[in-house]
């Protein structure tokens, strides 16, 4: 059965890595719905937020793959209820429509917010889950979207041992 | 702390390799590489580079000089054309896990992404296909680069490794100072064997009656011939290998068994389907050993042991997926075990394999009539070499001929493609067998096929007067492709027969002593001559067009639906 996993990976911060592991999905046909790469909390190590929409099986197999990248630290994968995860959308509306319309009630409703109004469209901004993005989308369709972008989730994990505990008792590289 | 020196980057690159122990190099010359090639020039003494025909060679000769040395090869070739045509020999060697270092010059930094003339980017193409890769720009990046790419290459579950460097990077002047690399905080090459695991494995071992142990090509890399012939003497369980497991145990063991897989021997796989417990060392599962996946094992409890984490539960499903170095797991439960085969489950095996004897192995060695046979020249070398050569082979019929009819005695004495099925593999890896090893007998079993694909290499043997013996298997046809035709395609043998040229002419040419035999009488006093020889030889033998290699598990069947012919 496919079910949404978000894939968590931790990498020194190289050239190239990035493709590196993507090749992993490509290799097995699976589609990436997002992803993000940034910093962590530890110093010179970036965290990989992949969401997949995959058999568990195909997963772990492709995570093993992922810790197999040699300046891969740690690879690991949630599902959706073992993590707090959001994601931004923006809405570009025509000005015409968003005054014309009752835009600002279904704001406060929806808990989004208008970031930047020019002469002749506004932009709404969203937090939250896919679901609520989408929500908002739907909602936001008749005032006639000129422009929509979201950007990928990023998760929290909320198991008990930081990673970041693990990935400080690395050791470091060492020369002979 | 060793004093500086300063030195241009190409410098400091055949300085760091001679500081990582190499005294052999592969390669090939061409414009974004040639300020390393200048600067060896001064190093003849301490860098053996040997010239090959076509870069494709140099990779596959690498590699098999790193099969045979136990060091990593390390192969040169200069940008675009020169490194693209690498491409096969890394993914060969990444798919058969060899540690092979390239290196591979490229357009100069300012030009990098410009479509410049011979700038490929290898970095990206490599990508899939080495254990790691990394392009250096600037000079003082290069003792790190190198120092990684022996340490990543060699360590672990080896590979192939490849620095692309910048023709720039080259010619820059830095101080050079080089440090080896002791561990690297993202890489674990070394999982710590979990002893709790060697326990439950004696536990299931004590419950089973009828164990079957797999030895794979990871048993050679981690040099761990000696504790697996501990645990099978101990055991007495019946040991079956893969095609790059081959040579692990000699094949006159009483526990051997035989090869596994789509054309390995009748017994381990029909008796894989029947074994309760299979204890798979250092090896994974390749499909062309599982067959039919979903009918593997059924009755099999399975043992998995890796130092790759990636292969445990991949293809197969372990009931004990044991991520550890097979060396360190044998060493433990070598002085553990008290178990002990019965010797009914063993004779089984022995009645299969009387089976394939009379039926295939037979009239394959001894045929009193008709064409010769490769499997009758195959053994015929063996016996002249008292099994003790390293034989080097080619992709197709001639292949799985001499893995099935050499009879392996020694560690490290196949050399073959067995993940990536090259054709073209043979010939160049022979030539990096005979370098490794300049005092071993070094025989090539090849295809016409096959050995048209890097022929050039020939003029290699010739320049350095590598004592090869090469014998070519002349079928006129691609003999496996045509097997395949005749057995699934109703005998459509769709662009599979071409003529092909007069191999001992062509070898004179280079200047290699040859010969063609066609009539059994003539082939004993050849095979003598070729081996009194002293320097290459080349033998060509005109073998029956139509025969197929048996037994086979034909595709998409269960390995206990081997057949020994095809009426079957």
């Amino acid at each position: 059965m496919k079910e949404l996993f978000t894939i968590i990976a931790f990498s020194e911060n190289h050239i190239g890595l990035l493709n590196r592991i993507t090749i992993i999905f490509t290799r097995r046909h699976i589609n990436i719905e997002s992803l993000t790469v940034s910093s962590t909390e530890v110093k010179g190590i970036h965290r990989f937020n992949i969401v997949v929409y995959e058999t568990r099986e195909q997963v772990e197999k492709v995570v093993a793959q992922i810790e197999k990248v040699s300046e891969v630290m740690r690879a690991e994968y949630y599902t959706n209820d073992e993590v707090v995860s959001r994601e931004i959308a923006l809405y570009k509306i025509p000005l015409k429509t968003a005054i014309e319309e009752n835009l600002e009630q279904l704001l406060r409703e929806y808990d989004a917010r208008m970031v930047d109004v020019q002469s002749d469209f506004v932009v709404i901004e969203k937090t939250g889950h896919v679901e609520d993005t989408e929500k908002i989308y739907d909602l936001l369709e008749p005032f006639g979207i000129l422009q929509f972008v979201r950007s990928g989730s990023i998760p929290i994990t909320k198991q008990r041992k930081e990673l970041s505990t693990y990935l400080n008792e690395l050791p470091r590289d060492e020369y002979a | 702390m060793e004093e500086k020196t300063r030195v241009s980057g190409a410098e400091a690159l055949l300085l760091s390799l001679i500081r990582e122990k190499v005294d052999t190099i592969f390669g090939y010359p061409g414009g974004a590489i040639m300020p390393m090639y200048d600067k060896m020039y001064d190093k003849h003494d301490l860098l053996n580079h040997i010239l090959v025909r076509h870069e494709q060679g140099a990779a596959h000769a690498a590699q098999a000089y790193a099969q045979v040395t136990g060091k990593p090869g390390v192969c040169f070739a200069t940008s675009g054309p020169g490194a693209t045509n690498l491409m096969t020999g890394i993914t060969n060697a990444n798919l058969d896990s060899i540690p092979v270092v390239f290196i591979t010059a490229q357009v100069p930094s300012g030009l990098l992404g410009t479509d410049a003339f011979q700038e490929t980017d290898m970095i990206s193409l490599s990508m899939p296909v080495t254990k790691w890769n990394y392009q250096i720009t600037s000079a003082e990046k290069i003792p790190e680069a190198v120092a990684k790419a022996f340490y990543f290459a060699k360590s672990g579950r080896p590979g192939p490794v490849l620095l692309d460097i910048t023709k720039d990077a080259q010619i820059q002047e830095f101080d050079f100072h080089y440090k080896r690399i002791k561990s690297i905080r993202s890489y674990n090459p070394k999982p710590t064997l979990d002893k709790n695991q060697v326990q439950q494995a004696l536990d299931m071992m004590s419950q089973s009656k009828k164990p079957l142990l797999l030895a794979g090509h990871g048993i050679l890399i981690a040099n761990a011939r000696d504790e697996l012939m501990e645990f099978v003497d101990k055991t007495k369980i019946p040991t079956a290998v893969t095609l790059l497991g081959k040579s692990v145990i000699d094949e006159e063991h009483p526990c051997f068994v035989g090869m596994l897989g789509m054309h390995g021997n009748y017994a381990p796989n029909k008796l894989t389907n029947e074994a309760d417990l299979i204890i798979a060392a250092g090896m994974r599962f390749d499909d062309r050993v599982t067959g039919d996946i979903s009918r593997y094992a059924p009755n099999a409890k399975i043992i998995h042991v890796d130092i790759d984490k990636a292969e445990l539960n991949k293809n197969v499903k372990a009931d004990l997926a044991i991520h550890a170095d097979i060396k360190d797991f044998l060493q433990q439960i070598v002085p553990a075990q008290y178990y002990t085969c019965n010797s009914e489950w063993r004779q089984e095996f022995k009645r299969l394999n009387e089976m394939e004897k009379e039926k295939v192995i037979a009239p394959e060695l001894y045929p009193e009539n008709g064409h010769l046979r490769a499997g009758e020249v195959i053994s015929k070398v063996s016996q002249l070499t008292k099994r003790e050569a390293i034989v080097v082979t080619d992709v197709g019929q001639n292949q799985m001929m001499a893995a099935r009819y050499y009879g392996f005695k020694n560690p490290n004495t196949l050399i073959t493609s067995g993940g990536l099925g090259t054709m073209g593999f043979g010939l160049p890896a022979a030539v990096g067998a005979q370098v490794g090893k300049p005092d071993k007998t070094v025989v090539l079993f090849t295809g016409d096929g096959g050995f048209q694909m890097t022929a050039q290499e020939l003029g290699t043997v010739v320049q350095y007067q590598l004592p090869v013996k090469i014998i070519i298997f002349n079928n006129n046809f691609l003999g496996m492709v045509r097997q395949w035709q005749n057995l699934f395609n109703d005998k459509r043998y769709a662009q599979t027969t071409m003529p092909t040229p007069d191999f001992p002419m062509m070898a004179k040419s280079f200047g290699i002593e040859s010969k063609w035999v066609r009539e059994r009488d003539q082939l004993d006093n050849t095979i003598e001559e070729m081996f009194s020889h002293e320097g290459p030889y080349l033998l060509e033998v005109s073998i029956e067009k139509e025969a197929n290699v048996f037994p086979m598990i034909y595709p998409g069947k269960a390995v206990d639906e081997i057949v020994l012919h095809e009426d079957q």
